[in-house]
């Protein structure tokens, strides 16, 4: 057990240096830098060669690539230009209520997709079934940006039940209850399309273990039907759909570029778009070496509790 | 399954209790004013930023030396209460304001003054890094600042410099506390002191920018005791915040959402019109508009009333010249727009000659003053494609189309888009429209235009310090270029701003800053 986590966390150190590489090369190829994004309108190519003078950007590649490693190593994750404040600090800020948001999602996808999932297959071809997969694919077609405006629309605006935008109420907002209100709608939109995914792998995995030998059995010696599907199939596909939460959550922390946009969230997401937008490599480049992190980390999380679930899989 | 079901009622609940506390939040505490902004301010520094979006925060924080009268873009006293020019123009003297404070205590003196001068443009200064800044050109022309006794200043320059009294009265002026630059350093910018109607309270990223009345301020009482600045990117999201009650006060309504407002009566929609002109450069180096009868022909062929009214929804007026009316004292009345006639301008392109060959547009997606650009640039090219031109669209992202526009369109493109917004007359003709602000120059000056005339005026018109004179140079300058067309001068952009209606006393400003001072809530 400790091995495989050792072995799976040292191919975490390629994976993370890979990810920098070319989040670097990406931000490089760009049209326009921090110079022309710092000088709009005023940028004169004289203006322009000293901008980049001033922020290094006259280096070559290597050299900058080197340099924002080796700080980055050392916990230095530079200075964000348009912030005007340290990177890290920002990324770390920003962190919190991104997590928030994209857990309380995950959690939700994987309670609603499951069950969806387990119920669809139970009642194959029933109503039911159909009902629900009527549902999931609208919930997979649906571009999470509009629902949102239209969650918005419905329960926010014409219901008034819940406030259009941001984390806490500006005014004596920022208590537990108070966060949870802000946090239904966006969490709601977010967990959509997960939701959808989750319960078409639920209902295909729980299918194909319905038909396996031991669930024949399991029913033969008379178990109630609740304690087939609950103790017998359902922990045997579990192995199967851990994997595809994991891959999920990425999903999730992605589709939040956009949820934060739409609902004002002050997430890390809508920092990205920003930072990208100005060109604030520094930020961009911290701020998905970070994501990235997490990612790479709940997955490995992931695939570890699969082993723990099933110790032949390996590396 | 009852288990399932107990846990749906747990929810619902959970969520009902929530709502509910929620619901019963009252406004106690500090009357507050809720503004929308369209982004995050990037810092809170006057000698630092360039965004109109950080200077409506800004200017209710700090005060300058001189400001904008109210409504208008004429000059007043702030902390400067007096001042003098000398006749050749070079040496500015102010008389300062008398027992001013800042924020911090700091006391407001001809000291002061200097080391906010000094931050800008002393590079041996200990406290000069304000970073990358493309807007201390404003005060370029300062050689000096010298501290006469405790309550006057002299700004010595090295020529005359007529924009010089605008530039001060534009937030770049603005004077921060020397107290506070020593200690917060490079952090200055997240913890702002000045002079202003406001002080600052707390900025937490992406979430708000808190700020409140100021007791002392030497500019009379201040009308509501906290204002909180909400930085909200998505329009649609902008405007359901104001009409869900969330925003008290919003800027940059969309075109599409203006008559949302207009209609009910909880709310007030405000105009103003603004120093913004949106235009297309013309490239006079090669191709069909080296002919001037070209230049005029596409002036007549794009009808700008119909993309004011059509695609901008009224939220512009049409431009005539390289100088907006909002300068109404250098604006030449006289002037009507190029009217929109599809005959004339087939008539002035055959006589140019005009063999058909297609032109290069660059278009952007959006950016700064660009209002809506793609929608702006196809109704364009319909309309000259109606004339017999053939225009292909190139479009590019922001920055990535500054980086083709600014250094010159040669061998690139026929036309682009293009908008600036300045505060004074002087600054984009300059910038813009003279032979030595070609690009390879260093200049703006894209379309390679030249004049020799305009280049003279221009060149007097900021040697001298009488402001009629000025005038009088500037509606000479306007005249030339509404012939040579160098440009298709399009819009003058509307700001706009919707606010409930127990708001009082407020009005936009033509400089399209955001003076909060006498605001009150009923």
């Amino acid at each position: 057990m400790y091995r495989y986590i050792l072995k799976r966390l040292i191919l975490v150190i390629p994976v993370l240096l890979g990810i920098s590489v070319i989040v670097f090369l990406i931000m490089a190829m760009l049209p326009g830098d921090a110079a022309q994004a710092i000088l709009g309108s005023f940028a004169t190519p004289e203006n322009l060669a000293r901008v980049r003078s001033d922020l290094g950007l006259d280096e070559p590649l290597v050299t900058r690539y080197v340099i924002w490693l080796g700080n980055m190593l050392q916990g230095d994750f530079g200075r964000s230009y348009t912030l005007q404040r340290p990177v890290l600090d920002e990324v770390l800020d920003r962190l919190g209520p991104t997590l928030l948001l994209a857990g309380t999602s995950l959690v939700l996808a994987s309670i609603m997709g499951m069950l969806a999932g387990i119920i669809a297959a139970m009642k194959q071809f029933g109503w039911q079934d159909a009902l629900f997969t009527f549902i999931v694919l609208i919930g997979i077609s649906t571009p999470s940006f509009w629902l949102g405006l239209m969650f918005v629309l419905l329960f926010s605006l014409n219901l008034g039940w819940f406030p259009v935008s941001g984390m806490t109420a500006v005014i004596g907002g920022g208590g537990v209850f108070d966060v949870l209100r802000h946090l239904a709608l966006p969490a709601v939109t977010l967990a959509v399309v997960a939701t959808g995914v989750i319960a078409r792998l639920t209902r295909s995995t729980m299918l194909e273990v319905l038909r396996k030998d031991f669930v024949r059995s399991a029913r033969a010696k008379g178990l109630p039907e609740r304690t087939v599907i609950m103790k017998h199939a359902y922990k045997n596909a579990l192995v199967n759909i851990i994997p595809v939460l994991g891959i999920q959550a990425g999903f999730v922390i992605g589709g939040a570029v956009y949820i934060e946009t739409v609902f004002q969230w002050p997430g890390i997401g809508r920092m990205l778009v920003n930072a990208i937008l100005t060109r604030d490599v520094l930020l961009v480049q911290g701020g998905v070496v970070v994501v990235a992190a997490i990612y790479v980390l709940i997955n490995l999380t992931a695939d570890v509790f699969q082993h723990f679930l099933d110790p032949r899989i390996s590396v | 399954m009852k288990r399932w079901t107990a846990i749906a009622v747990l929810l619902t609940a959970i969520t009902a209790m929530a709502w509910a506390a929620g619901a019963g939040e009252q406004e106690d505490g500090p009357e507050t004013l809720v503004v929308g902004q369209i982004a995050e301010p990037n810092a809170l520094d006057p000698h630092t930023v360039t965004a109109v979006n950080d200077f409506r925060i800004l200017v209710n924080l700090y005060d300058g030396l001189v400001r904008f009268q109210d409504g208008s873009l004429a000059v007043e006293p702030a902390l400067a209460t007096d001042w003098e020019i000398s006749d050749d123009g070079t040496v500015y003297t102010f008389e300062l304001r008398q027992g001013v404070t800042f924020h911090d205590g700091t006391p407001f003196n001809a000291e002061a003054v200097k080391f906010n001068f000094d931050r800008m443009l002393d590079e041996s200064h200990p406290y000069y890094d304000t970073g990358p800044f493309p807007l201390s050109f404003y005060f370029s022309a300062i050689q000096e600042t010298r501290v006469v006794d405790e309550y006057t200043v002299q700004l010595i320059l090295g020529e005359p410099f007529a924009p010089l009294m605008s530039n001060l009265a534009y937030p770049t002026g603005l004077l921060v506390s020397p107290t506070a630059v020593e200690t917060h350093g490079a952090e200055f910018g997240r913890n702002p002191v000045g002079t202003g109607a406001f002080q600052f309270v707390e900025w937490q990223s992406n979430t708000n920018v808190t700020v409140e009345a100021n007791e002392n301020y030497w500019d009379g009482p201040v009308g509501v005791e906290q204002v909180i600045f909400r930085p909200i990117t998505d329009a649609n999201t902008r405007v359901t915040e104001m009409l869900s009650g969330g925003l008290d006060l919003m800027v940059e309504v969309p075109p599409d959402s203006v008559q949302v407002f207009e209609q009910r009566d909880e709310f007030t929609v405000y105009e103003q019109a603004g120093p913004h002109l949106w235009f297309l450069i013309l490239n006079l180096r090669e191709g069909p508009f080296t002919s001037k009868a070209m230049r005029q022909a596409v002036n007549y062929a794009i009808d700008k009333e119909g993309l004011v009214e059509n695609v901008l929804q009224g939220t512009a007026t049409v431009a005539d010249s390289p100088i907006p009316p909002a300068f109404d004292w250098a604006y030449n009345e006289d002037l009507d727009p190029y009217p929109y006639d599809p005959a004339r301008a087939q008539e002035l392109i055959e006589e140019a000659g005009y063999d058909g060959e297609e032109l290069v547009f660059y278009v952007t997606e959006g950016g700064s003053g660009m209002l809506d650009p793609v929608p702006m640039g196809t109704a364009i090219q319909a309309d000259l494609e109606a004339v017999g031109i053939d225009v292909s669209i190139e479009t590019y992202e922001w920055n990535t189309f500054l980086g083709r526009v600014n250094p010159g369109l040669e061998g690139k493109a026929d036309m682009a888009q293009m908008a600036w917004m300045t505060n004074d007359p002087d600054t984009l003709p300059f910038l813009a429209l003279r032979t030595a602000a070609w690009p390879e120059e260093g200049g703006f000056n894209s379309g390679y235009y030249s004049n020799p005339e305009v280049d003279e005026l221009l060149a007097q018109a900021r040697r001298s310090t009488d402001q009629s004179e000025r005038a009088r140079l500037y509606r000479e300058v306007q005249e030339i270029v509404y012939d040579d067309a160098p440009w298709v001068f399009v819009a003058n952009w509307q700001q706009n701003a919707v606010a409930v209606s127990d708001l009082q006393n407020f009005s936009l400003q033509p400089s399209f800053l955001l003076k909060l001072a006498p605001v009150s809530l009923d």
